[in-house]
């Protein structure tokens, strides 16, 4: 957009909304009805990121005085921008959503920037002190889910060969890979995780691929993180292997294969975030928090999973829930023989450390690069 | 081989398989474009014919429970946007490569806003004929299980390669495709033969479709094609516009998707992105090994509007 040239509509638009905002948007009652707005990256109902997301927007909706505005498969480029814009501009939005990982920076940044009185909550962003202060980052600690579905897939798997179809090598998704085959060591100690990159979030034939190789290659139990995990769940279970599900509850789709998954709960954080600035109060800029903060929850389990797996998962469960649990606990190894976590040392949840993970551990196979 | 470990097997295996499983969706929009083309016409919207293709077909088969009427109703959704493509190519002055840029992004929109219902839903897929019970490794049993639509993309290839040498609508597409004045002459409407020849390549393009939705990798979603109808257009002239080439170019497309997966499976885990690119390196390889600034592309109709 031309903003040399911007017309004299979109200026009194743009006016009028700022001062809305600056109005209704940080004042502790919603006297007026309060516009909210989120912004997906694929389709809402993808049995996956997006609809774990779409949940937690849809328990906003059925709160009194939220409007809420949605708009699905926005490019993680300038495209998001004129999305927020719009979203500021023509519906009044004061609480924005950008729920996918490249929409941080600069895109969301630039616009927390440009408009100081508006709130920006950013899912998986990294907020640092130099970060605007109206902006925000939250993230669930979703590798405790994954900890705990690793001990079931670990107890489960016959070959002691667990497949992870993987998008890209960013931290949250070494980090959930790495919990994952922590978790799965606890059952079994010789457990390997084989790790596939596809590339992107959403590249269905590539995930079917990527599926087919691992199940070739002996894996018994799959799990993933992609933004939907439909296609590796039907096409893993219908090759007769076992899968853990990510994102939301897949088990609709694979009612037999399906042992247990790690799920958002958006759904219970949302509803918070909204009370918290009703009630005067700013939402922390670096909001984190896992299982015993309803950020995250583990999907019930199969009919598959043993008695003996159910019991270790739901005493880790219960550590987690009660006074805590450290899965990257040192010493630990990476896959290529490192000691990156030092015996005696213990990264709790929040370490930032953890956010900026680059490595696989021992028993991973595979490479981030 | 007992315990089904097959190690680096694996990678040959996962080429195979995926020639038969990726390659399909490429030869069904290739062999269709292949048509179109030889009558003289370009229609780069077959991306949205695939995807609308996809689309119709997951609804219909969700609908009727029946995997097949959905197949027939891709085939068709896909004809009548090859009518709307030829139909708007009649009138003058139009050119045939726009067109279909607005038809793939209407196709891929169409598909995007009615299918928005069908991404949760599971709908009866096509099955599979069980080629691989001669083996005990299970491996080659799940990479031989072979959908009928392959074979008979495969036997389409053949089939139109002979009809376009020997039958009498071969000749009158050729000579639509080769020279338009010479099959007027003939007391043959141009028109009417690209009318048939575009339905034809879309009727195919979205039956191309209904296999990525209701095989591999079986549901609908926003993502489903990944651009592989404009990889399989730009394939027919990779090609040479033979349907026998098609079908050794689709395979091998097939091939070089399954081999980035494959090889991260066997612990190559370097370059992964180098591996996803094959297929598109493959053809700008041979791209420019064939190229030549002396003439035009050998095989290529003289109709066509990027030659002439």
């Amino acid at each position: 957009m031309d903003f040399g040239r911007i017309s004299r509509r979109h200026l009194l638009q743009g006016g009028a909304a700022l001062t809305l905002g600056a109005a209704a948007g940080l004042r502790p009652a919603f006297a007026a009805e309060t516009t909210i707005g989120f912004i997906y990256v694929g389709s809402r109902d993808d049995y996956g990121y997006n609809q774990a997301h779409a949940q937690g927007a849809a328990a906003l909706k059925k709160l009194p005085g939220l409007k809420v505005i949605e708009e699905e498969k926005v490019p993680e480029t300038d495209a998001v921008e004129k999305t927020m814009e719009s979203m500021i501009n023509l519906d009044g939005a004061t609480l924005l959503f950008p729920t996918s990982f490249g929409y941080y920076n600069p895109h969301m940044i630039k616009m927390a920037t440009k408009y100081p009185k508006l709130r920006f909550e950013h899912c998986g962003g990294l907020w640092s002190e130099k970060d605007p202060k109206n902006a925000g980052s939250y993230f669930g600690y979703i590798d405790e889910a994954q900890y705990i579905a690793g001990i079931v897939a670990g107890y489960t798997s016959k070959s002691g060969k667990l497949g992870f179809v993987a998008a890209k090598p960013i931290p949250q998704v070494l980090r959930n890979i790495n919990a994952f085959t922590l978790g799965a060591k606890l059952a079994n100690p010789k457990a390997t995780t084989q790790v596939i990159f596809t590339g992107d979030w959403s590249m269905p034939v590539k995930e079917a691929e990527a599926t087919n190789s691992l199940i070739d290659q002996g894996v018994d139990v799959l799990t993933c993180h992609v933004d939907g995990p439909k296609t590796m769940v039907e096409n893993a279970a219908r090759r007769g292997a076992f899968v853990t599900g990510y994102h939301v509850n897949q088990s609709p789709l694979a009612p037999k294969a399906y042992l247990t998954g790690a799920e958002w709960n958006w759904e219970a954080l949302y509803p918070k975030f909204v009370k918290m600035l009703a009630a005067g109060e700013s939402i922390p800029n670096f909001y984190r928090g896992g299982l015993k903060e309803e950020l995250v929850k583990v999907s019930p389990y199969g009919e598959a999973v043993s008695e003996q797996a159910r019991k270790h998962a739901d005493e880790i469960k219960a550590k987690f829930l009660g006074d805590g649990y450290t899965i990257f606990k040192g010493p630990i190894k990476d896959n290529k023989g490192n000691t990156v976590i030092t015996a005696g040392t213990e990264r709790g949840q929040k370490d930032p450390e953890l956010e900026k993970m680059d490595y696989l551990v021992e028993g991973v196979i595979g490479a981030t690069s | 081989m007992a315990d089904g470990n097959i190690g680096l097997w694996t990678v040959p295996l996962a080429v195979l398989g995926g020639a038969i499983r990726v390659s399909t969706p490429f030869l069904f929009v290739s062999l269709g474009e292949c048509i179109t083309e030889r009558a003289g016409r370009i229609n780069l919207g077959l991306e949205g014919t695939l995807v609308m293709g996809a689309m119709s077909a997951y609804g219909i088969s969700y609908l009727t429970g029946s995997p097949w009427l959905g197949v027939l109703a891709a085939g068709l959704t896909g004809a009548l946007l090859g009518a709307l493509h030829a139909g708007i190519c009649s009138l003058p002055r139009v050119n045939d490569v726009a067109v279909g840029i607005s038809l793939m992004l209407f196709g891929t929109g169409l598909a995007f806003f009615l299918g928005k219902p069908l991404i949760e839903p599971t709908a009866a897929r096509l099955p599979a004929i069980d080629f691989g019970w001669w083996s005990d490794v299970p491996q080659v049993r799940a990479a031989l299980r072979i959908n009928v639509l392959f074979l008979l993309g495969v036997v389409l290839a053949p089939i139109l390669f002979w009809a376009f040498k020997t039958t009498r609508w071969g000749l009158l597409i050729r000579t639509a495709g080769e020279s338009a004045d010479a099959a007027r002459a003939m007391g043959h409407s141009v028109l009417m033969i690209r009318l048939r020849a575009t339905m034809a390549g879309g009727f195919l393009a979205g039956i191309g479709g209904s296999f990525l939705s209701l095989f591999y990798p079986g549901s609908w979603n926003e993502g489903l094609s990944s651009g592989q109808g404009i990889t399989a257009v730009a394939l027919v002239i990779f090609a040479r516009w033979d349907p026998m080439l098609c079908l050794w170019a689709s395979l091998a497309f097939g091939g070089a998707a399954a081999l980035g997966p494959a090889l991260q499976s066997v612990g190559v885990t370097s370059g992964y992105h180098l591996f996803n690119a094959a297929p598109y390196i493959l053809t700008l390889l041979i791209m420019i090994i064939t190229c030549s600034p002396k003439r035009t592309l050998s095989g290529a109709p003289a109709e066509l509007s990027i030659t002439r």
